[in-house]
């Protein structure tokens, strides 16, 4: 386990460090920084002071190596915007979304599972349909419609919860909830495929030899074997939502990373873009080890 | 009338399928008593199972529906009891083992927590259904109990996961347990020992067991009564000897002629040049050693017979010469050329030449393409066997010779039987005229009566077009009605090779003898006999 660790942490270095050459070319590519970084009437003179006040002068080379060197020490420079380091301003943010990402994706786990399993082990039946209709829904409504169909239902019409903004528990409902369609069609409709699987094997026809009463059944025999496919959807979901929930958050004026990358990209403020690329990208690659780890607690027959 | 333990009475069950309903069994009735051993005996389709998940409660309805009968349990109706009731006697009264441990297992719970959930649930406290689980474990011969009752199933070997199954059903001590074929899955001497150790339990509870089974050696080796079912219907019972001796019906004497192994063996062929010699032929899967130093050679018409045990690397050897698996040495000289070192282009023209028949042809053949399409394809990919105007009647002749009508050629696989379908693989090897077929457990998954007829038909090609067959398998018998010479492996060696009367005959090797003296034999008297010799060597000792 350990070697394998390692061993996904380096090739995840690697790819990390791909990014960063990326990242930092992409940027140059875009042209002068100094006419994204300074107004467009900004003097010849204060061009020229604000290349040699960050090096922009040097060879490309060179700056890539400060590039790096910075990010090592976790320096990605100041947020023109709000005058203070990138990264506080990226992780106060992805703080936002984290949370939010966690609390939609255990809530929509732990339903699709159960609903997506009680459907699988009565095709047809009151659960099944349940699961066909959200399916439906999460599939064909796109989640900006919903979101707003749901601002003018909740809070425009009924005065029940607040439009947009954060402060009160009542502010977190409507984003969870938009959120939440989508990926629980989704995995329902996976963990319903795998489960209908699970309960026709041979073991299920032992457990059910054995007395077993159907609620261990479905619970403790086929459940936990039917999860390994849920894991991967569930993780790739997660991975989306880390990434900022773009739609969602600028809707609900929701102050996570999606909206701060779209904020800080409209403004020209790229120490916070490139920040903040690298921190959903250093969640992602932590979570996918999760992932993994979480395969082999349920499988035994998977070792690293 | 005395009460039976278990008596069926008039079981009707019919599934409800897309095609319409299908009369899985109609009016069965047999009983079962204490200390008993009943084998339900029948080829596949014959619902020799239906009445047995009838016990259990494991037929869903829908599709099934139990349409007429009774399943008395100790004089009570178990179908006229609640769902809570028969949950009650299942596990606890009437256990059940199945056909493929490993399947049948849970893989992602250990073993010692599988056999303590029986205890459990019927309300056994969870330690003393700790410590009983590993005295079972003990019991049923399972190494290290300690340790064993921590591991998960995939870390058994199969006889090992047989006797994990047979500890689950047995940890309660129920009154009956059922055993689906219990045995077919596992080598012929590791099916000697869970027979045994069924006996011996048996003797000990004094259960009633109900043996359902393809195989009328296992039924000679241990059932009392026996029951022949074909079509859904019980066509005669009695005791297994009487049955065996004096077939009532029609279709148990064509069930006990077809088994195989009782023809004469055929005589020594002289010695002729080889078409294909193999030397030093070596496999390794890294540190893995599949198959050590093989040689052997194949003559024009001759059929060799590749034996052995699962793990013996008999697959691996069919795999090497096909090239489908590269070898790590060694060398086969074919037609003068050495099959490993053929350039691409060589390789492509040998593959013509050395053909091969899987196990299940309901995987080898491609769901997807007509019988038509799968014969063709050989056409396509080697055109210089025949101008296209042809194809259509020269696939037409070879259904014609495999058995099949040709005018079923625009069908595909799943339309067929199973014998129908491998009879279609053949055709399939035939279509490029090969010199050599591989037929690795061609016939294996095959029920007898069909099995004799595929059987029949390979002999009647080799006949008429000289053909050389590999022929890998695990059941004696069969090599020994088919076969010409016999090679023996055992853990990636060749153990013994001779002419099939040598080693029918007079076996040299310990292992040799061993897996002779395992395999059972139909004639319920014959293993009798060989029992009763075993006791006799085990009691000295």
């Amino acid at each position: 386990m350990r070697k394998f660790l390692t061993r996904r942490a380096v090739a995840s270095a690697v790819s990390l460090l791909v990014l960063i050459v990326m990242v930092f070319f992409l940027s140059r590519l875009t042209g002068d920084p100094t006419q994204l970084y300074l107004p467009v009437d900004a003097s010849l003179e204060a061009r020229e002071n604000f290349r040699n006040l960050h090096g922009l002068n040097d060879p490309l080379i060179v700056q890539f190596g400060r590039y790096v060197g910075d990010l090592l020490t976790l320096d990605f420079g100041d947020s023109i915007r709000k005058s203070r380091p990138a990264l506080d301003v990226v992780i106060e943010a992805f703080k936002w979304t984290l949370t939010l990402a966690l609390i939609t994706m255990v809530l929509v786990s732990f339903a699709a599972i159960v609903f997506g399993a009680l459907a699988a082990f009565n095709v047809g039946g009151v659960f099944d349909r349940i699961a066909t209709f959200f399916s439906l829904i999460g599939a064909s409504a796109p989640d900006f419609w919903i979101a707003i169909v749901a601002i003018v239902l909740f809070s425009v019409n009924l005065g029940w919860l607040p439009t947009s903004g954060t402060g009160t528990l009542w502010h977190w409902i409507l984003p969870i909830a938009v959120l939440f369609i989508r990926p629980f069609g989704l995995i329902l409709q996976v963990v319903r495929g795998s489960m209908i699987t699970a309960l026709s094997s041979p073991y299920v026809k032992t457990a059910r030899a054995k007395g077993v009463r159907p609620r261990p059944v479905i619970f403790v025999h086929a459940l936990r074997n039917g999860m390994l496919p849920v894991i991967t959807v569930i993780g790739d979901q997660a991975a989306g939502m880390l990434n900022g929930a773009v739609v969602v958050e600028s809707i609900f004026g929701f102050p996570g990373v999606g909206k701060l990358m779209i904020d800080s990209i409209l403004q020209r403020d790229f120490a916070v873009v490139l920040a903040a690329i690298m921190v959903t990208a250093f969640a992602i690659f932590l979570m996918n080890i999760l992932i993994d780890i979480a395969y082999a607690v349920l499988d035994p027959r998977i070792r690293y | 009338m005395a009460d039976h333990l278990l008596e069926v009475r008039n079981l009707s069950v019919t599934f409800h399928t897309v095609r319409g309903p299908v009369h899985a069994v109609r009016n069965v009735s047999w009983h079962l008593d204490r200390g008993e051993v009943l084998a339900i005996l029948g080829e596949s389709g014959s619902g020799k199972s239906v009445s047995a998940s009838a016990i259990m409660d494991l037929i869903d309805c829908p599709p099934g529906q139990i349409t007429s009968g009774e399943l008395l349990f100790e004089g009570r109706d178990l179908l006229k009891m609640g769902r809570e009731e028969r949950r009650d006697i299942n596990g606890k009264r009437i256990a059940m083992i199945f056909q493929d441990p490993l399947s049948h297992l849970n893989p992602v719970y250990t073993v010692g927590w599988q056999i303590e959930e029986t205890m459990v649930i019927h309300g056994t406290p969870r330690a003393r259904a700790r410590a009983e689980t590993l005295a079972l474990l003990a019991k049923v011969g399972i190494p290290n109990p300690g340790q064993s009752a921590h591991k998960y199933p995939h870390q058994f070997s199969g006889g090992q996961r047989q006797r994990l199954m047979i500890a689950m059903a047995l940890a309660l001590r129920p009154d009956i347990l059922i055993a689906d074929e219990p045995t077919t899955a596992l080598d012929v001497t590791v099916q000697a020992q869970i027979l045994d150790l069924l006996e011996k339990l048996q003797a000990e509870t004094g259960m009633g067991l109900l043996l359902i089974t393809h195989d009328l050696g296992v039924v000679a080796e241990v059932a009392d009564r026996v029951v022949v079912m074909n079509g859904g219907e019980i066509v005669e019972q009695g005791s297994a000897a009487q049955v065996y001796a004096n077939p009532q019906h029609p279709y148990t004497a064509r069930l006990i002629a077809a088994a195989p192994g009782k023809g004469e063996m055929p005589p020594d062929r002289a010695p002729a040049p080889p078409l294909l010699a193999v030397s030093g032929l070596c496999k390794r899967y890294g540190e893995f050693t599949a198959l050590e130093g093989a040689d052997f050679a194949l003559a024009e018409g001759e059929t060799l017979a590749i034996v052995g045990e699962s793990g013996s690397g008999k697959s691996t050897l069919a795999k090497c010469l096909l090239r489908l698996d590269e070898p790590t040495g060694g060398q086969a000289l074919y037609k003068g050329a050495d099959l490993f070192r053929l350039s691409p282009k060589d390789l492509f023209r040998m593959r013509r030449d050395i053909q091969m028949v899987f196990q299940d042809p309901t995987q080898s053949l491609n769901p997807r393409m007509s019988v038509y399409d799968l014969i063709s394809e050989a056409w396509v990919i080697h055109p210089e066997i025949l101008p296209r105007a042809q194809w259509k009647a020269r696939a037409a002749g070879l259904l014609a010779q495999v058995g099949l009508l040709p005018e079923h050629m625009h069908r595909y696989a799943h339309q067929f039987s199973g014998g129908q379908r491998q009879r279609i693989a053949i055709a399939r090897a035939l279509a490029l005229e090969p010199r050599v077929i591989i037929c690795d457990e061609a016939v294996s998954a095959l029920d007898v009566s069909i099995q004799a007829q595929v059987i029949e038909l390979l002999a009647d090609l080799r006949r008429r077009f000289g053909l050389s067959y590999i022929f890998i398998a695990h059941d004696l018998p069969v090599v020994r009605d088919f076969a010409d010479r016999v090679i023996v492996m055992q853990g990636g060696r060749i153990v013994e090779q001779g002419s099939v009367r040598q080693i029918f005959d007079a076996p040299r090797e310990t292992y040799t003898k061993n897996l002779l003296a395992a395999s059972l034999d139909p004639d319920p008297a014959v293993q009798a006999a060989r029992r009763e010799a075993r006791h006799a060597a085990k009691v000295p000792a």
